[in-house]
């Protein structure tokens, strides 16, 4: 692999920009590997790496029914924190937070993070006090976020209105390092260094059966064939019920649909990101000047990678209050993703019935900002075949054995 | 948008006046059953990419529970029926069946 660096980029411009080569390559599968991997949206494709990087396991397949980053992991709104008030997910997420802090380096791929900051508006009295045990939480868990005033959210702010009518601002949980990065990027950095430890990425490849034996894997069928495997690792997302009924079991997962939407593009009136739990609706500035923003998702299950239009109706209503200024913003685009949404609403990072198959799933409407620390994680697990410190509370079993990990309460809506 | 006929009051109801209440026809465990038996029960959902049988409520209506059979993937809607009922109605199946032939029942 060519490293790209500014020599790169002079060299290349000497030369017509002939000399690029592809980023990754697109194999045909191998009759059997060492591990496959089941979804090479970001999370799968950082599995992937972690487990060549920190586990030395290289004859690895990454299968995607569609594109690299088709799914969710182009989908979001790139927003990356950490400040969550469960121990265990606090560890999870600090660890990917921290990651995305040097992975374009890492990668030698630029994933533009930008800590710009991130703030959650607590507009009732019940999320002031939610907010002040959450930060409370973060201090012990060596997670830096701070209680700030309606005064500091304004300053950070300007085009907030602090004293709405319905929702006024009453303070805000920040943190500093939080922020957004480009999450295209994410997949193909992550994509590049795995082809480039010689794993194959394998695309328009849809799974259609898993074959096992004496409760073990023994490979997958697919569109391109049958390929062996001695392990297996689902990595889908949406689609995790889906694919865990072929291997045979059922997820605590449902699937519904989450929405995103962007503005046209405006000068930069907006360095910071703001999340508003009370009203569903949260929103940040892209590099190209465009609001970006979410909100929550349809009560229904539904694959169709569309969601209802009141939902938008919503949103907006919402941050049209707390943000006046952008009532006469044209909305440019909308899209749906599907969202695979656990009890207590926290991810599986788990063991499966089968004994060489495993399962990351259930991240729900929170996905991106997690990628490298699930990789890390599941690259562990799926190596060592027991969970590591990051990946030991989030089993499938615990809904049975009553160990929530409960985010749903300590969190509101956005993830 | 979603729209669904209330089988008690009769009105076809759009999504903003219903609530979503997740799979139904879901048989109850309780005291004395095993733990596998409880666990499916309260967390296990088939969540299927496909026809899907669940409950709903006319919260901005009447006000009361009832099911419908739809199809996730493309939000088909096949049929509402009353709550009361602990399998989708024989004319329902039959119209699922005929635009679903591989469909394998709603458990």
């Amino acid at each position: 692999m060519k490293r790209y660096s500014v020599f790169a980029i002079a060299r290349e411009a000497l030369n017509h920009h002939q000399g690029w080569e592809r980023a990754w390559k697109s194999p045909l599968p191998k009759a059997s590997y060492d591990a496959i991997i089941i979804g090479a949206g970001g999370h799968g494709l950082a599995t992937a790496y972690y487990l060549g990087k920190n586990h030395g396991i290289r004859n690895v397949a990454i299968i995607e029914k569609g594109w690299l980053g088709g799914g969710n992991t182009g989908r979001n709104t790139t927003i990356i924190r950490s400040n969550y008030l469960q121990d265990p997910s606090a560890a999870l997420y600090e660890k990917a937070r921290s990651l995305y802090e040097t992975l374009s380096q890492e990668l030698n791929y630029n994933i533009m993070f930008s800590p710009r900051g991130l703030l959650m508006l607590a507009q009732t009295h019940h999320e002031v006090r939610g907010y002040l045990r959450t930060v409370h939480a973060n201090n012990l868990q060596g997670v830096a976020t701070e209680w700030i005033t309606p005064e500091r959210v304004k300053q950070l702010v300007p085009i907030i209105n602090i004293d709405g009518p319905r929702y006024p601002i009453l303070g805000a949980l920040y943190q500093a390092r939080g922020g957004t990065a480009r999450h295209d990027a994410v997949a193909w950095g992550y994509a590049r260094a795995c082809s480039d430890m010689g794993m194959d990425i394998i695309q328009q490849c849809e799974v259609t059966g898993i074959r096992s034996e004496n409760g073990r894997v023994t490979g997958v069928e697919t569109t391109k064939g049958y390929i062996g495997t001695k392990k297996l690792g689902i990595v889908v997302a949406g689609h995790s019920g889906q694919v865990a009924d072929m291997a045979g079991f059922r997820l605590p997962v449902e699937s519904m649909a989450l929405q995103a939407l962007v503005s046209e593009p405006i000068k930069p009136c907006m360095d910071v990101v703001v999340m508003a739990n009370t009203v569903h609706g949260y929103m940040s500035q892209s590099d190209k000047g465009e609001m970006v923003i979410g909100g929550g998702t349809d009560g229904f299950n539904n694959y169709t990678q569309r969601g209802s239009f009141h939902h938008i109706e919503e949103t907006l209503r919402a941050l049209v209050e707390t943000f006046p200024m952008i009532s006469r913003l044209k909305m440019l685009r909308q899209w749906g993703g599907i969202v695979d949404m656990t009890g207590d609403r926290s991810p599986i990072i788990s063991k499966t019935p089968l004994g060489n198959c495993f399962i990351n799933c259930g991240w729900g409407t929170g996905g991106f900002k997690a990628i490298p620390g699930s990789g890390w994680a599941m690259a562990d697990l799926m190596a060592r075949g027991e969970p590591g410190p990051l990946a030991a509370e989030f089993d499938m079993w615990r809904f049975r054995e009553g160990r929530f990990i409960d985010e749903s309460v300590a969190a509101g809506v956005a993830h | 948008m979603l729209i669904l006929e209330c089988p008690y009051c009769g009105v076809k109801a759009e999504e903003t006046e219903l609530s979503p209440g997740g799979e139904a026809h879901l048989k109850r465990f309780g005291p004395g059953s095993s733990d596998d038996e409880f666990e499916a029960y309260m967390f296990a959902r088939k969540n299927p990419k496909g026809v899907h049988c669940e409950r709903w409520r006319h919260a901005y209506g009447c006000g009361k529970w009832f099911l419908a059979a739809r199809c996730t993937a493309t939000l088909e809607v096949f049929g509402t029926y009353l709550a009361q009922t602990a399998e989708p109605p024989a004319e329902i199946v039959e119209k699922i069946k005929a635009k679903r032939p591989e469909w394998k029942g709603y458990s």
